[in-house]
C-alpha cells in the first residue's frame, strides 16, 4: 500500500504555492469584473459586413441606451445580444450571492460534522472547499490579468457548483476513513494511507467522466458558457485534488496535533 | 418483476420526452429562446406602507395586460423585493423590438384632461397661439385615464395621421359632455405623463362619450399608448434598472452547440466507462441513457425552464448519476475476491449507497439553497443561479433512483446469467 501520508506536506505545499500566486495575482491586479457587478451595457451586432463584435460602455440613461440601439440599427446592423444592467444590481448580487455562500457552507460543516461524529472531519472539509474557491479564484485573477477572463454572474455559480462537488469527493474519502477506522482501526495516518488508495482510483475515473463532459463544453459550446465550463473543469480537478490531499492531509495533521498535546497533557498529570 | 416495472417507466418517459407528442413540451429559457429580460424598480416612495402591497399588485397587473395586449406569447411577470426595494421583473420570449417593450412597460400613461385658463383674455390677444399655451394654466378635471372604457388607434380624416380614438365609459361620458359643455370656445388639453399630448379647441358640447387623441404621432407611437390607456396607467412610476435581450439568431445558435457538446461529452463518458469496467460499463451506459430520459421527461412534467447555466447542471449530473455506478464498481472489484459475485454485488451496493448518500445529499442542500424554492428574498430568486440549481436537484434526485434502482436490478440479470 501506498504511504500517501508521507508526503502530505507535499501536497499542502504545492497547494500553497497555487493559492498564494492567485492571491498575489489577486492583490496586485484583482479581477476584471462583468457588468453583472458594476452596471453598465454589452451589446454584440452582427455588423452589416457579416461580422459579430461586441460593444462595452459603462452605466447609460435609458435615452442613451436608445441612441446607441438606434445608431446601430441605421448602419443596417442587427442586434444578437443586448445587456444593460443598473448601478444598484451588482451590490443586490453580491449580497445575495454571500448569503447563499455562508448558508451552503454552515449547512455543510454542520452535516459532515453531524454525519461523522467530529468537528475535525467537519472544518477539515470545509477547508478543503475553501482551498477549491481559492484556487478558482486566483486562477480567474490570473486569467483576468492575462486573457480579459471576466467573473460574471455564472461564475459565481461555478463556484457554488465546485463547492458542492468538492464536499461531494470529500465524503466519499471520509466514507472510507470512518469505515476503515471502524474495521481494522489503527493510526489515522494508516487509516487515512488505506482509504486514499482505495478511492484513488473511483476518483480519478469519476474526475475523468466529468471532465470529459466539461471539455466537450469548452471546445463545442458556445462562447456564452465557454468560461463558465473553463471554472467548472479547474474546481473540478482541484476538488478532486483537494479531497485526499487537502482534506484527509488537514484531518491526518489535525489528529496527529491533538494526540501530542492530549499524550503532553496526560504525561504531566 | 422490478425489470418489467423499470422498463414500463423508461417507455413512459422516452414518450414524454421525445418530441412526437404535442402535449408535453420542453420550456427553453429566454438565453436559448431568444428574448428580454426586463427588472423595473417601482419608486414606492410616495406611497403609505399600508397601499405598497396592493399598488405593487395592481402594478404587476397593469403591467401583464400591457405585455397582453402587445402580443407575446407566454409573458411571465413576477414582482421581487431586496432590501426595501420593490422590483417588477418581467420575461418577454421571442420579443423582436425589446426596446419598444421597454417603452410600452416604462411608460406610467397618466391621462388627465385639463381646462385650460388663459392668463388674461385681453392681454393675450396680441400674443400667437404657442406663446398663450406657454402662459396658460391648467387646471386637471376629474377626467382621467380611469374614465376610458377603450381605446383604439384611428386615423385623422384629413391628413391620414394617426391618432388615438377613445371612448368613455358611461360615467366619464357624462363629465367630458359636462367639461365640454362648459368650456365651448375654450380648449380642453390632454395631458400625459404630465406632458401636453394635445390641447384642441371646443366647438360645441360632446355628448357622445367618444374623443380623439390627436399629436404628432407614429403608427407605433399610436399603437403604443392606445395599449397603455386600454390596461391603464401604472399606480406606481418605474424605472428599468436591468435589461438583458438576446436575439433568436444567438439563442438558436447556443441550443445547437450545447445539444452538440452534450452528445459528443456522453459519448466519450459512455466509451470512457466501457473501456474501464468491460461488460459493467455497459450496464452503466443503459442506466445512462435511463437516467437521461428520466431526466428529460420530469424537466417537461415539472415544467422546468432549461437555460444554458441548466444545461450545465444536468451535464454534471450526467458526471454524479455516473459516479454512482463507479462507487458501487469499484467497491465491486474489491468484495469479489473475499465472496461469491452475487453476493459481493449486494454488499457493494449497500456499502456504496452510504458514500452516495452521504454525498449527494451535500450537494443537494446546495443545490437547493441555490434554487430557493421557498423565495427568500435574500437569496435569488430569478436568474442563471436558479435554473443551473434546479436542474442540477432534479438530475441528482433520479441520478440516486437510477445509480441504485436501475443499475442495481440491471446487473443482478447480468450476473445470474453469467451464471
Amino acid at each position: 500500500m501506498m504511504n500517501w501520508m508521507k508526503y502530505r506536506w507535499l501536497y499542502l505545499f504545492i497547494s500553497g504555492v497555487v493559492i498564494a500566486a492567485g492571491i498575489f495575482s489577486m492583490l496586485k491586479w484583482g479581477f476584471k469584473i462583468g457588468v453583472d457587478f458594476t452596471g453598465g451595457v454589452v451589446a454584440e451586432y452582427r455588423l452589416k459586413s457579416g461580422e459579430d463584435k461586441i460593444f462595452r460602455y459603462g452605466p447609460l440613461s435609458k435615452e442613451e441606451s436608445e441612441k446607441i440601439r438606434q445608431d446601430f440599427a441605421s448602419q443596417g446592423a442587427t442586434e444578437i445580444m443586448f445587456e444593460s444592467v443598473g448601478p444598484s444590481v451588482g451590490p443586490e448580487l453580491v449580497k445575495k450571492t454571500i448569503f447563499a455562500l455562508l448558508i451552503s457552507a454552515s449547512v455543510i460543516l454542520f452535516w459532515i460534522t453531524y454525519q461523522f461524529k467530529s468537528f475535525k472531519f467537519g472544518i477539515s472539509a470545509t477547508l478543503a472547499t475553501l482551498h477549491d474557491s481559492l484556487v478558482l479564484l486566483g486562477l480567474f485573477s490570473i486569467f483576468g490579468h492575462f486573457f480579459g477572463t471576466e467573473i460574471d454572474f455564472l461564475f459565481v455559480t461555478a463556484i457554488l457548483t465546485i463547492l458542492s462537488f468538492s464536499v461531494h469527493d470529500t465524503i466519499v474519502v471520509y466514507d472510507r476513513v470512518r469505515e476503515t477506522r471502524k474495521k481494522i482501526g489503527g493510526s489515522m495516518t494508516e487509516i487515512a494511507n488505506m482509504a486514499i488508495s482505495q478511492t484513488m482510483v473511483r476518483s480519478l475515473n469519476n474526475s475523468f467522466t466529468i471532465i470529459f463532459m466539461l471539455a466537450a463544453l469548452i471546445l463545442l459550446g458556445g462562447s456564452s458558457i465557454k468560461w463558465f465550463a473553463a471554472a467548472l473543469l479547474i474546481g473540478t480537478v482541484s476538488g478532486t485534488y483537494s479531497s485526499p490531499f487537502v482534506a484527509v492531509s488537514l484531518l491526518v495533521t489535525w489528529d496527529e496535533i491533538s494526540n501530542r498535546f492530549m499524550n503532553k497533557s496526560s504525561e504531566e498529570v | 418483476m422490478k425489470l418489467i416495472l423499470i422498463f414500463v417507466l423508461f417507455l413512459l418517459a422516452l414518450y414524454i420526452s421525445l418530441p412526437l407528442q404535442k402535449k408535453f413540451n420542453l420550456t427553453l429559457g429566454l438565453d436559448l429562446a431568444g428574448g428580454s429580460h426586463l427588472v423595473f424598480e417601482a419608486d414606492t416612495s410616495k406611497i403609505s406602507p399600508e397601499k405598497k402591497k396592493t399598488s405593487l399588485s395592481s402594478l404587476k397587473e397593469v403591467i401583464e395586460r400591457r405585455v397582453n395586449l402587445f402580443g407575446i406569447a407566454e409573458p411571465n411577470v413576477q414582482t421581487s423585493n431586496f432590501e426595501g426595494k420593490d422590483r417588477i421583473v418581467v420575461e418577454l420570449p421571442g420579443v423582436k423590438d425589446a426596446k419598444q417593450a421597454v417603452d410600452l412597460i416604462g411608460k406610467t400613461a397618466q391621462l388627465v384632461f385639463a381646462t385650460v385658463q388663459l392668463p388674461d383674455s385681453t392681454a393675450s390677444a396680441e400674443l400667437t397661439n404657442e406663446a398663450k399655451q406657454e402662459y396658460a394654466a391648467m387646471i386637471p378635471t376629474d377626467l382621467t385615464g380611469a374614465d376610458l372604457a377603450e381605446s383604439s388607434v384611428a386615423f385623422d380624416e384629413t391628413g391620414g395621421q394617426p391618432s388615438v380614438s377613445i371612448t368613455f365609459t358611461k360615467e366619464g361620458g357624462e363629465k367630458f359632455a359636462r367639461i365640454t359643455g362648459e368650456n365651448i370656445g375654450k380648449r380642453v388639453a390632454i395631458i400625459l405623463d404630465n406632458q401636453i399630448v394635445s390641447s384642441p379647441m371646443v366647438q360645441e358640447k360632446i355628448t357622445g362619450g367618444q374623443a380623439q387623441i390627436t399629436g404628432k404621432f407614429t403608427l407605433d407611437e399610436a399603437k403604443k399608448l392606445s395599449i397603455q390607456l386600454n390596461a391603464g396607467a401604472l399606480p406606481v412610476p418605474v424605472q428599468l434598472i436591468e435589461e438583458r435581450t438576446v436575439g433568436a439568431t444567438l439563442g438558436a445558435e447556443s441550443v445547437a452547440k450545447s445539444v452538440k457538446a452534450g452528445i459528443v461529452g456522453i459519448i466519450m463518458v459512455c466509451l470512457f466507462m466501457i473501456l474501464a469496467y468491460g461488460r459493467f460499463g455497459l450496464v452503466a451506459n443503459l442506466g445512462l441513457i435511463v437516467f437521461g430520459v428520466l431526466t428529460l421527461a420530469l424537466y417537461k412534467l415539472m415544467g422546468v425552464v432549461l437555460t444554458l447555466p441548466g444545461i450545465a447542471g444536468f451535464l454534471l449530473s450526467v458526471g454524479m448519476a455516473v459516479d454512482s455506478n463507479i462507487l458501487i464498481f469499484e467497491r465491486f472489484k474489491e468484495e469479489k475476491g473475499q465472496r461469491s459475485v452475487a453476493n459481493a454485488l449486494e454488499v457493494s451496493f449497500g456499502r456504496a449507497w452510504d458514500s452516495i448518500r452521504d454525498a449527494n445529499i451535500a450537494t443537494l442542500v446546495t443545490a437547493f439553497i441555490l434554487a430557493n424554492p421557498l423565495d427568500w428574498s435574500f437569496l435569488h430568486t430569478s436568474g442563471p443561479v436558479r435554473g443551473f440549481a434546479i436542474t442540477l436537484a432534479v438530475g441528482i434526485g433520479i441520478s440516486l433512483f437510477t445509480g441504485i434502482v436501475v443499475s442495481r436490478n440491471l446487473l443482478r440479470v447480468f450476473i445470474k446469467e453469467k451464471k
